[in-house]
């Protein structure tokens, strides 16, 4: 990906990005990715917990237990996102809360509060899926193009 | 009067009366509180949205600049405004409010100097007898308007920079006592082929080091001419990233006279602001406030502020292209 | 418990491989999770996704790429149950509670808070 923009770029503009890059703080990529792996295993343990808690007292299945899962963690996300707690917890987390599905939650809620000073209709209806939208449009669309695909691999006789 | 390729003197020396800021609580926490005239506790300033709290600040730095000097609005020949919304409304609003004939101008956050060397010539060159001028950002609108929505949970590197919140404002007059605006170096866009828009200061240190070095060349001045030359906000990236290009360049420059208000504004070691400030309240507030406070004390007799700005939209990053930046000084003398 | 600790680190790995998406690959966040969802679909179709929740539980369940593959499951149902046309009715079977609950949550915290800045 690196030289792919190289190419695009002049001589003097490529010895000066490596000029540039010389004098600039490298991102922490282990720290990171540690942060990473803590926080967000740590947000799947406590969805796990969620999901026997769910099938213990309120008499959900292994198979359907998933869904309270997912709105709850949703409505904790959401509430993070409210009391402006979410944007701090992310900046120490990363991917570690944006990977897990309170990730997907934060974006639609912050999206949604943030434009609420543009209306109810335009502003909160308009913009809740600014970053949001992208994930939907693309897990429906490959979900329909493997479906498709499978369906074409059953019909010549199954691999 | 033209000078060299791109510059100005501005012989009949037009004098700040007076200059006046305003500023959100995180920068009342940075090292120049002392010098902001009015801080609010309250980022939305009891507005419904961050777009009108900017608005406010900028009409407070503006009227309490011309209280300071002592002069009615009415006798105001010219406005000259810029900000970092899209259409520069806090300008265009405060220049509602306060009635005086107005000049809307978009250099980002070059926008304080960009203001301050246009209202100069007009002092010099048409004779006005007030111009005021000024340059508002605030954090949040600036999020909301070129990156993601406040409360959302996006890691910022280390390269990125913390917009301010805030406004500045100063008059300039025909005659008077103050601090001199004796000249100016109008930039040229420079566009090193950076994207990145988490990587300003990277992205603006070359328009820096052009208009810089196009000063000293059209001026045929050296750099030791001036007490002080500070950039806007390029932050401790683009700060060292500049010194060292000028100095490979042969310019005889050390870190003692060249400071950046993007490191002196926040104090990088108790507020998270990662490569320091940003936004055009920056220049504004440091050079405005603190500089100038510093130049009528008697501290700093001659000063170059060197505000510098990106010129992308998040269209223009989201189709690929690469920031262009630019960069204007102005020279102020006392 | 044995598989708390799984869903500690299969959940926690996913997130590292989106980490190294972020840092190495500069790839903004929605990118990341564009891309995630669309692996969850593909790892759905070629039938590895499921013993993956089976073995890792929430570990798998909770990080977004169980979304792609939650809209794949719904669809390959229904196209089961009532043919091609089951495409387009079964994609968001499966997934209504998270989505649904999503906005209906967003919007309702829209008329509550105010961005803090």
């Amino acid at each position: 990906m690196a030289s792919n923009k190289n190419n695009k770029l002049n001589l003097e503009q490529q010895k000066y990005q490596s000029f540039a890059q010389k004098r600039e703080p490298r991102r922490p990529l282990l720290s990171n990715c540690l942060k990473a792996f803590i926080s967000g295993g740590a947000i799947c343990v406590f969805g796990q917990l969620l999901h026997f808690m769910y099938i213990k007292y309120f008499s959900f299945t292994e198979n359907n237990a998933g869904d309270p899962t997912a709105a709850t963690l949703i409505i904790i996300s959401v509430l993070l996102t409210g009391f402006g707690v979410y944007d701090t917890i992310a900046q120490w987390a990363g991917a570690g809360s944006a990977v897990p599905i309170t990730g997907f939650a934060n974006t639609i809620s912050s999206a949604a509060i943030e434009h609420r000073s543009e209306g109810y209709v335009l502003g909160v209806g308009g913009n809740m899926f600014k970053i949001a939208g992208p994930v939907i449009v693309y897990g429906v669309f490959s979900a329909f193009v493997v479906s498709i695909i499978k369906m074409l691999v059953n019909y010549m006789g199954g691999i | 009067m033209v000078k060299g390729h791109q510059s100005f003197i501005f012989e009949s020396k037009p004098v700040i009366l007076a200059s006046a800021t305003s500023a959100g609580p995180f920068e009342a926490q940075g090292p120049l509180a002392e010098d902001i005239d009015l801080i609010h506790d309250d980022i939305y300033l009891g507005q419904d949205s961050f777009e009108k709290a900017e608005k406010l600040m900028l009409e407070g730095a503006a009227v309490k600049t011309m209280e300071k000097a002592g002069i009615n609005k009415y006798d105001v020949g010219l406005f000259i405004s810029g900000d970092l919304m899209n259409q520069i409304i806090s300008s265009s609003f405060t220049a509602r409010t306060i009635g005086i004939p107005y000049l809307g101008i978009f250099g980002a956050c070059s926008s304080s100097m960009e203001g301050l060397s246009i209202a100069a010539a007009y002092v010099d060159g048409q004779k006005v007898k007030y111009v005021l001028t000024g340059a508002s950002s605030h954090n949040s609108s600036a999020e909301k308007q070129f990156r993601y929505p406040n409360e959302y949970g996006a890691q910022k590197p280390p390269t990125a920079q913390w917009t301010v919140t805030g406004a500045g404002a100063c008059l300039l007059s025909t005659q008077g006592n103050g601090p001199k605006v004796t000249g100016a170096t109008i930039g040229r866009i420079v566009d090193m082929g950076i994207s990145d828009p988490f990587n300003m200061g990277a992205a603006m240190a070359p328009a820096a080091v052009d208009t810089i070095e196009a000063h000293f060349r059209d001026m045929e001045i050296e750099p030791d001419y001036y007490d002080i030359i500070v950039t806007g906000d390029l932050g401790s990236i683009g700060h060292k990233i500049t010194l060292d290009k000028l100095i490979e360049n042969g310019m005889r420059i050390s870190e003692k006279t060249y400071k950046d208000c993007g490191m002196m504004i926040y104090d990088s070691k108790k507020q998270q602001v990662f490569a320091g400030g940003s936004g055009c309240a920056c220049s504004a507030i440091t050079v405005y406030g603190h500089f100038l406070n510093r130049m009528r004390r008697g501290e700093i007799k001659k000063m170059l502020a060197v505000a510098t700005g990106a010129l992308h939209s998040p269209l223009s990053y989201q189709q690929k292209e690469s920031i262009p930046c630019i960069a204007h000084a102005v020279a102020i003398e006392m | 418990m044995e598989k708390i600790i799984w869903a500690f680190i299969v959940g926690g790995l996913i997130c590292v491989v989106g980490q190294i998406m972020m840092d190495v690959f500069k790839l903004t966040p929605a990118h990341t999770m564009s891309t995630l969802v669309v692996v969850g679909a593909i790892l759905g179709g070629l039938g590895l996704y499921e013993p993956l929740i089976k073995f890792a539980g929430a570990g798998a369940t909770v990080p977004i790429c169980s979304f792609g593959n939650s809209l794949l499951k719904g669809a390959l149902q229904e196209l089961e149950q009532h043919g091609p046309i089951g495409v387009l009715t079964g994609i968001f079977k499966l997934t209504s509670a998270g989505i649904s609950s999503a906005i209906i949550f967003g919007f309702i915290a829209s008329l509550i808070f105010k961005p803090k800045g």
